[in-house]
């Protein structure tokens, strides 16, 4: 790799790449994310590695293993190019059959196309399949066009461009448009980003950092990985481009050790920027030097609030301070401090290149540009989805995610643990910062999990009290205290012996953490109860006046039992029931015994017949 | 003194900054943290045993105690929640005979909660070692732990 030693350097190695480009006839994108390695892509790639060479095509198809390209629920998948064809749920079996039909006769394997749940079509090229024609897809859209590892594949992409851009502008001028395109943070709270860089510039002190929030606690959310892994340059160009506004000489990446691909790809990008001269001193003849390092969290929800997280790069306990300092004056050794999330710092690039107005012509009046969700729970159609702001549930849930595999969808949750659950008579609402903390949700970092009939809405609170109440670290006594007696009463509630005053104890308690607890974490915990009780009080009624969980779900309130008419006795719930509930002669009608059954769900997953009701 | 144990320790400059850093290596080396080596972190370090082994039990990835031979890690998060995790945690911690956080007697299996695998797409899913299993009912659970044994 050779050092660049200014912009005119690196365009002429742009050129080169996409020169290079042209000698391939086909190039393969092939997900190697962390999605599609849990679906065995693995063996895929390296079929496809071996079938190339025994056709001898190495030099002809480009295979090209790239990040998280969104619908995971259909990996292992590829794309291949000129032609866009997509193929999905891929096996080593598949591999030489598209070469030899796809690539080299561009026959499309109709098999190996995704089939339209609601069409029951086959869609064989990528941009008309429902989930993604429907997304903006700014950011994530890159990662099949990347192969992480290669910084080539950036360059050629137009990749830093925009720090060439930047070095060229004065810092207030860099920091105007960011505050023009309206950008705000992507990690929770929405914070004006331009505004946060205008006073980390503003403070006062040689030394100054950047920070690449890259914690990801919320559990059940993985855009900031999938970026991470799937683009880490687009990231270090976004606080490149940042510590040259804010003047920073020193930027750190604080990801998750638990995720092991993020923390690779990361770490091979920036040895290739320090390489190529992207990153040290004097960067691209400019005069501005600036590095980045990789610090790997060990895992712990509040120790992504800023001031834990700073504690954390420290060594110490991962806890928040009282936010009387704030960072842009006293954060990381009590230097000026900038921390951004990873999906904001991969704005950065596209709104310094594009412009201000170019982002800005997405969103709503206060919500610009684009968010990504990962859109999991009941729904048919998983996976990252990119949408601009202002986009509705609906379109969301309906338009790109399919509906729901049981028929109805009954409520979302979004923002994580501090956010809430939304009803199907508010899918109307836009993704927008204002309109969702309004109906007692949060756009939050974009976690969206979609619930049906068959999701108890009581169990769902106790599910991220438990969490909550697991993350807490414990310093305050409101979020120490208050949300085991929260839960204590959920417990109560999903176990039927709970009584009505109990629901205004529950909104009382909530209502004083929320208050008075010391961070965000405790101040935001009991969203997920009072959201819930807001708009499915009916089920916490159901719950505690008619002893019944409607979903289903609460262990205490349900029982199985086998169904007299359908069963044949053929034994095969009575072989499989861990508790040896189940008793009955062969070819006889069996019978489960209430007090032994521990309500496990097993003979209902056995049986053939269905012939086992749950009540 | 174990001498591995300080050879990976002196690898890091003497800065707090190092703390989770070094524990993190440690534990990559011995499987876990023992009370040899947060005791000899402290004196390195200039901390108090106290300190280190505060930020050792805040920290969800430091154990301090071996684990089994295969480690399953149970995802927790929201997406497999709803998609029936609780019923899956249930049948492991049944067919091993242990609870979460616990290893069998043994040495086979330890079982630990994770907050989210990030292949939330393809709820619920456990992993085991570096395979992941995905789309699972506890039904296929046994099958699944007896190939390992
Ligand atoms: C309990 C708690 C956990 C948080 N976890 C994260 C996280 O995992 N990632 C993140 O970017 N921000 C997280 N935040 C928000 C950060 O405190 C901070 O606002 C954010 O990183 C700033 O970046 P942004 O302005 O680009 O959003 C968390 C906040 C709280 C209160
Ligand atoms: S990991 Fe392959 S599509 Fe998400
Ligand atoms: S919630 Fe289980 S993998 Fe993310």
């Amino acid at each position: 790799m050779e050092v660049i030693k200014n912009p005119e350097v690196l365009s002429v190695w742009r050129k080169k790449i996409l020169n290079k480009n042209t000698f391939y006839t086909h190039t393969v994108s092939l997900c190697g994310g962390t999605g599609c390695q849990a679906g065995s892509c693995g063996t895929v790639i390296s079929a496809f590695k071996k079938e190339l060479a025994r056709n001898k095509l190495e030099k002809k198809v480009r295979l090209r293993v790239t990040g998280c390209h969104g619908f995971c629920e259909q990996g292992p998948l590829m794309i291949i190019e000129p032609d866009n064809i997509f193929y999905c749920r891929l096996s080593p079996g598949d591999v030489p059959e598209i070469l030899t039909q796809t690539i080299k006769n561009h026959k499309i394997i109709e098999r190996l196309c995704y089939t339209d749940p609601s069409t029951q079509k086959k869609c064989p090229v990528e941009s008309k399949i429902p989930f993604y024609a429907q997304q903006s897809r700014i950011l994530i859209d890159r990662n099949k066009n990347t192969d992480p590892s290669d910084i080539e594949d950036y360059i050629a992409e137009n990749g830093y461009a925009a720090l060439c851009k930047s070095l060229k502008m004065q810092a207030n001028d860099i920091i105007q448009e960011i505050l023009k395109s309206g950008l705000r943070g992507r990690g929770g709270g929405g914070y004006p980003t331009g505004k946060k860089w205008q006073q980390t510039a503003a403070a006062a002190g040689e030394k100054k950092y950047i920070i690449c929030n890259a914690d990801e606690g919320d559990p059940g959310a993985y855009m900031d990985r999938s970026i991470l892994e799937g683009n880490p340059h687009s990231v270090i160009e976004g606080m490149m481009i940042g510590a040259k506004a804010i003047g920073a000489d020193e930027g750190i990446i604080y990801v998750r050790n638990e995720y092991p691909l993020a923390v690779l790809h990361a770490g091979i990008a920036l040895e290739q920027c320090r390489n190529a001269g992207l990153l040290g001193k004097n960067i691209l003849g400019s005069g501005f030097s600036f590095d980045i390092r990789i610090v790997r969290g060990a895992g712990a929800f509040v120790s992504g609030e800023s001031s834990a997280l700073i504690a954390s790069i420290s060594g110490k306990v991962g806890e928040p301070s009282p936010k009387d300092v704030h960072l842009s004056e006293k954060g990381l050794e009590q230097n000026p401090t900038n921390m951004n999330n990873v999906e904001t710092w991969a704005n950065i690039p596209l709104i310094i290149e594009n412009g201000a107005m170019w982002f800005a012509s997405r969103g709503t009046e206060r919500s610009k540009g684009t968010k990504i969700f990962a859109l999991t729970g009941k729904i048919k159609n998983t996976g990252l989805v990119e949408v601009a702001m202002g986009t509705s549930l609906k379109k969301i849930i309906y338009d790109i995610g399919g509906g729901s595999i049981s028929g109805t969808v009954k409520a979302v949750q979004t923002g994580g643990p501090s956010g809430g659950c939304l009803p199907a008579s508010k899918f109307d609402l836009p993704v927008d910062f204002e309109a969702l903390s309004e109906a007692g949700s949060m756009v939050g970092s974009g976690g969206m999990v979609v619930m049906d009939e068959n999701t108890c809405m009581v169990d769902v609170a106790r599910y991220f009290l438990d969490f909550l109440i697991d993350e807490s670290c414990g310093k305050c006594v409101p979020c120490r205290i208050g949300l085991s007696r929260i839960r204590e009463i959920i417990c109560r509630i999903t176990e039927g012996k709970a009584e009505m005053q109990d629901l205004e104890l529950l909104e009382e308690i909530s209502q004083t953490v929320s208050e008075a607890s010391l961070c965000a974490l405790g101040k935001t915990a009991p969203n997920p109860v009072l959201s819930t009780i807001r708009y499915f009080r009916e089920e916490y009624i159901s719950h505690i006046h008619d002893k019944k969980c409607p979903a289903k779900v609460c262990k205490s309130l349900i029982k199985f039992s086998i169904s007299p008419e359908i069963c044949t006795g053929c034994g095969a719930c009575k072989r499989e029931c861990p508790a040896g509930a189940i008793s009955g002669e062969k070819k006889q009608i069996h019978n489960i015994d209430q007090s032994i059954c521990t309500k496990c769900g097993i003979c209902r997953e056995t049986c053939r017949l269905s012939a086992i009701s749950l009540n | 003194m174990d001498n591995s144990l300080m050879q990976i320790i002196e690898k890091f400059p003497r800065s707090r900054q190092n703390l989770i850093p070094v524990l993190q290596a440690i534990q990559k080396e011995q499987n876990y943290l023992n009370r040899e080596a947060v005791s000899a972190v402290a004196e390195y370090l200039g901390l108090g045993v106290a300190q280190v082994y505060g930020a050792a039990s805040f920290y969800t990835q430091f154990r301090l105690k071996k684990t089994g031979k295969n480690i399953i890690k149970i995802c927790k998060g929201t997406a497999c929640h709803v998609s029936g995790a609780d019923n899956i945690i249930d049948a492991v911690e049944r067919t091993l005979g242990i609870r979460k956080g616990e290893t069998t007697a043994d040495g086979k299996f330890s079982i630990e909660e994770v907050a989210c695998l990030g292949c939330c797409s393809l709820a619920p899913v456990l992993m085991i070692n570096d395979r992941v299993y995905a789309r699972l009912v506890s039904s296929e659970v046994k099958k699944i732990l007896q190939s390992y044994s």
